[in-house]
């Protein structure tokens, strides 16, 4: 596990029925694209957020394929309209492996 | 060093040379549009790409992709090092098939968005971004 990287993501908790949604979404990561140098002229190795997804209640809402060229902690912003209460799941796919998971609970009311 | 006319002919020669060079990044460009539409045609249609005009530094700059109907966008900075800079698949929970996020840029540089509508076309967008200070 990559040492502090925190998901963030902002939405409503209640939403009327079929009302759209706006959603929201960062993670801390320096996205080290691989073409920096250190100071003693070696290449940095590449260490980004390679993929994220977000889902609710199991249905796919964006799926993100994502290089270097994202910036450092990564931002997506996008809209689903929900036309029932349950949870969105968040993942961010690390090119170490780790999987970064934020689900948040919405309601239709 | 005195410069024969066969020096200069090889200077001019270097110089066109080297005058096509971007064309490189572009051809990288151009290899990744082929894999995303495998050689299909790409026409006009409803999608806007929303960048600004000119930024100071290519680290963080702001992009929207708003592609209606599409179910794939690809979205290339043609001079970066890596033209590729991410694809988003659109699933059926999204209310309007719009996209918000942040890229970096190396250069002052064209930015394509290639959407695949869900009947089949594909359809481009492209805008320029300028930088006015070296990353």
């Amino acid at each position: 596990m990559a040492l502090g990287v925190i998901p963030h993501v902002d939405l409503p908790q209640s939403v009327a029925i079929g009302e759209t949604v706006v959603l929201k979404t960062s993670i801390t990561h320096p996205m080290e694209s691989g073409l920096r140098k250190d100071s003693n002229g070696k290449v940095i190795p590449r260490s980004i957020i390679n993929r994220f997804s977000c889902d609710f209640n199991d249905q796919p809402v964006i799926d993100v394929k994502m290089e270097a060229a994202i910036a450092q902690n990564p931002y997506f912003e996008f809209t689903a309209v929900v036309h029932e209460s349950g949870t969105f799941t968040f993942r961010w796919y690390d090119d170490d492996g780790d999987i970064y998971v934020e689900t948040k609970d919405i309601a239709v009311v | 060093m005195k410069l024969t006319r066969r020096d200069a002919l090889t200077l001019g020669l270097g110089a066109t040379a080297a005058s096509l060079l971007p064309t490189r990044a572009s051809s990288a460009s151009a290899d990744a549009i082929a894999e995303f539409t495998h050689g299909a045609e790409i026409g006009l249609g409803d999608m806007t790409l929303h960048v600004p005009s000119k930024v100071s530094v290519g680290a963080e700059v702001p992009i929207q992709i708003t592609a209606t109907g599409a179910v794939c966008v690809l979205v290339l900075a043609t001079e970066n090092p890596r033209p590729n800079v991410a694809t988003f698949s659109f699933g059926p929970m999204l209310s309007a098939q719009t996209v918000t996020t942040r890229i970096r840029l190396s250069k002052t540089q064209d930015i394509i968005a290639i959407a695949k509508m869900d009947d089949g076309r594909f359809v481009k967008s492209q805008s320029k971004v300028a930088i006015t200070q070296d990353l």
